[in-house]
């Protein structure tokens, strides 16, 4: 059983008993409308999370997938709009390819010049997020004028329920692609060499070249699968909130990043599971949803958020020198 | 007629610049044959492993393989022939699992896009059988001692379809027992028809395994034969060109009423060490044999101010010694040299002069500003002192011998003041002739300064010749003395064979 490592056992356990906790301080949390809304802050931010995932695994660090997001999103929105074009696959296709294309140019320069990909992604994501407010706008494309197809797309539900006073709720459909999504990333990672390379790649970069791995290769598939997840799923938001904003995804960076190391995914490497990033975005997105639960003020968010990210790291990292000696 | 040897190389040169790396050497490596190659740093040995596994092209000569010349010789084409190479540090997946470092290279030379676990642990499973050991196949390589990482690096070899493996300083890091164990590996490889070539320097296991030698140095090929024909002499006298000295040193008599350098009565160190007593007297040199967790370096460390969880009397020159930090250690008159210098001991992107003042910054330094003119005086005195070989006092750590790295390691000690020097494996990874001028300026300091040395080491003729007296450690106890004439290789085989012997019963 490759996939139930100690790890991810050990954060199943903290999930649960997190959700034991919530839920007694408020039996509001188990209430299915407030589960199905959860899931559903789940997908953005768990598609971006598998990007980030990857990166790290491979012993790096992403910053500007939340600007790939945003150059995706925006720029195929603002197509749609002046084309007046409305259907679902297509855009979807093209925000996959412009963020994938991006995560390319990463790979390029991190591969390359052999740089450190914290500073080469900062670096691009400000570059991508100042092209995308100086060369295509800055005003945000409201509902009144979001496609009708996106908007359509984006209200899918694959399950509709009624609440006793007679108004509905949904499981929103997008969470089947989340979870499609992360199937067909596990697999590539568990079952194919090129993710096996990557896993290779984040334990020993040298080792990797010489026992002959195409590292070249593996850096592509790594920033360029990051970048495409993040464009598909800037878009996906948007269809979701039935809004393209510019300036859409600041600080996510933090948020997606503390939720796959809360997953378990290694800051110096070579580890790091599908389940784990999937469990650890739920961890994440459940702690901030509750804290409103708890009436406590969102402004602590960023508190708890950061607080959870350093807690995570110093674990995973006690974790990771305690297995070196 | 006999078969053509598995390989052969004929007249091969190598040229890097204007340095000759490899000149007119030939030799032949048979099927099943163990062959150790031995050179001192620098004689050629690693250009020659790159060489015949395609890394570098040679500048001249041919290489054979059956017989059959190979023309340009390029990695893969070298693996496909059945040629492995282990580097020293064994470019393995730390993260991964055993498994998987197994199987990846084999996955790899078949270009596979998908990833068979089920074969690939049939595989490990069945490479592991052959080399008969037993290893869990699904813990992470990290977690194996460097003996097991050793045998999953000899493994994923055997699983390449090797003919022949070469090893880099195999035993390096393994202990006495471990390299019993990987020579029982070898000889199982043998068995099944793999050549292996061993690369090192530790003649006492190169006369245990190989059934052949051959020497380098200096790019030249300076003595081959069967192993008989060779004994730990004259090895050293093809490495080095001269004859080493293999005397005994004897310490300076002293005075009885002399006080002791160093005085430790019930010294006991957490769990480590129980109930030490020792008195080490100006211009000894004293031995610490034992195998390794027998408390010899908690010793040296708790002498030093490393350790705090100390009980019982040390004193140095007759002053107490409670050492709470390394500073108070230092100010003490202790040094200590530690197993791993370049971890714990060196700055390696520093200079030579930055790395040898950095244990005394008081001294160069004592309110805000560097003495610069001072620091670099005294760098130099012990730059000529210890005999460095390196163009300046300005050149970074990293670019010298791990010869000339010990001695700015040792010299730079010397700058403090010590007089009680504590060396924990004084010459690991450093080369016959530079061992000698180690142990001769070693020897010398005890002389004439009166330093008081205690040479922890698992190398037991370097302990033999260079010790007035070496005491074996067990358990963290002290078990036995031997000095004078008493004090030979057999001996201390004996008492450390009987110590073994003790634990396993």
């Amino acid at each position: 059983m490759k996939l139930l490592n100690n790890t991810d056992v050990v954060i199943a356990l903290i999930l649960f008993a997190a959700m034991v906790f919530i839920g007694f301080v408020n039996p509001a949390f188990w209430q299915l409308s407030n589960i199905f809304s959860l899931l559903k802050s789940n997908v953005v931010i768990g598609l971006m999370a598998l990007g980030v995932l990857l990166v790290m695994i491979s012993g790096g660090i992403d910053v500007s997938f939340t600007a790939f997001a945003v150059a995706g999103m925006y720029l195929v929105v603002r197509s749609m709009v002046a084309l007046e074009y409305d259907g679902v696959i297509l855009p979807f296709v093209c925000a996959t390819v412009i963020g994938g294309l991006l995560g390319l140019m990463n790979a390029g320069i991190i591969h390359k010049f052999n740089m450190i990909p914290l500073i080469v992604t900062l670096g691009t994501a400000s570059v991508v997020r100042g092209l995308v407010l100086g060369g295509v706008g800055t005003s945000n494309v409201n509902i009144n004028r979001m496609p009708d197809a996106l908007i359509e797309f984006g209200r899918t539900d694959i399950l509709t329920l009624e609440r006793a006073n007679g108004t509905t709720f949904g499981l929103t459909a997008m969470i089947a692609v989340y979870i499609a999504v992360a199937i067909c990333i596990h697999l590539v990672l568990t079952r194919t060499m090129i993710g096996r390379s990557v896993y290779a790649y984040g334990a020993d970069k040298e080792a990797a070249k010489r026992v002959g791995f195409n590292t070249g290769r593996t850096m592509i598939f790594v920033y360029c699968t990051a970048g495409a997840l993040a464009g598909f799923a800037g878009l996906l938001h948007s269809s979701m909130i039935w809004l393209a904003n510019p300036r859409d995804f600041v600080g996510l960076e933090l948020d997606v990043i503390a939720a796959v190391v809360l997953g378990g995914a290694s800051i110096f490497g070579g580890r790091g599971t599908v389940l784990g990033t999937v469990l650890g975005v739920f961890i994440l997105v459940m702690i901030q949803n509750s804290l409103i639960l708890m009436g406590i003020d969102t402004t602590w968010q960023r508190v708890v958020v950061g607080g959870m990210l350093i807690a995570a790291v110093a674990v995973t990292a006690l974790r990771d020198r305690r297995a070196l000696v | 007629m006999a078969s053509p040897p598995l390989i052969e190389l004929r007249g091969i040169s190598k040229r890097f610049g204007g340095v000759r790396a490899l000149d007119d050497v030939s030799m032949t490596i048979d099927r099943a044959e163990i062959r150790c190659l031995a050179g001192e740093n620098g004689s050629g040995k690693s250009t020659l492993i790159k060489i015949v596994s395609g890394v570098y092209q040679p500048d001249d000569g041919e290489i054979l393989f059956d017989g059959q010349p190979m023309g340009r010789l390029d990695p893969a084409t070298s693996i496909g022939q059945g040629i492995q190479v282990i580097y020293q540090d064994l470019s393995l997946f730390p993260t991964l699992t055993v498994v998987e470092n197994l199987f990846l290279n084999t996955y790899l030379r078949e270009r596979q896009t998908t990833v068979n676990w089920r074969r690939g642990r049939k595989m490990a499973r069945e490479v592991l059988d052959r080399l008969d050991v037993d290893l869990d196949l699904d813990a992470t390589v990290e977690t194996l001692p460097a003996a097991g990482r050793q045998i999953v690096a000899i493994a994923r070899a055997v699983l390449a379809e090797a003919r022949l493996i070469i090893m880099d300083e195999p035993t390096t890091a393994l202990t006495g027992r471990e390299v019993e164990r990987m020579f029982r590996i070898v000889r199982d490889l043998q068995e099944q028809g793999i050549a292996v070539l061993f690369v090192s320097h530790k003649m006492r296991e190169m006369l245990e395994i190989s059934e052949a030698l051959t020497v380098f140095r200096n790019g030249k090929k300076v003595a081959e034969g069967p192993i008989g024909d060779f004994d730990e002499r004259a090895i050293t006298r093809a490495m080095t060109g001269r004859d080493l000295n293999t005397g005994r040193f004897t310490a300076p008599a002293v005075h009885p009423d002399t006080t002791p350098r160093l005085l430790l009565e019930g010294v006991s160190v957490g769990n480590d060490v129980h109930d030490v007593s020792l008195r080490l007297m100006p211009g000894e040199v004293v031995g610490l044999s034992g195998l390794i967790g027998a408390g010899r370096t908690a010793l040296a460390k708790a002498i030093f101010g490393l350790r705090q969880d100390v009980t019982g009397r040390m004193e140095v020159d007759g002053r107490r010694l409670a050492p709470a930090s390394v500073s108070e250690g230092i100010a003490a008159g202790v040094a200590y040299v530690p197993e791993d210098r370049l971890s714990e001991g060196l700055f390696l992107t520093r200079s030579i002069r930055d790395n040898a003042i950095s244990s005394a910054m008081d001294r160069y330094a004592p309110r805000l500003w560097l003495d610069g003119g001072r620091a670099r005086a005294e760098t130099e005195k012990m730059f000529d002192d210890m005999q460095i070989v390196a163009p300046g006092t300005d050149v970074p750590v990293s670019t010298l011998s791990g010869g000339n790295q010990q001695r700015v390691v040792i010299g730079r000690w010397l700058m403090t003041d010590a007089r009680l020097l504590i060396l924990n494996g004084p010459t690991v990874g450093v080369d016959v002739g530079s061992k000698e001028q180690i142990h001769g300026i070693i020897h010398g300091l005890a002389r004439d300064m009166g330093l008081a040395v205690i040479m922890i080491s698992d190398d037991l003729p370097e302990l033999a010749a260079n010790c007035n007296r070496v005491l074996t450690m067990k358990d963290g106890r002290l078990t036995g003395e031997l000095s004078g004439e008493a004090l030979t290789e057999g001996a201390l085989e004996a008492a450390m064979a009987g110590a073994t012997r003790k634990e396993t019963a």
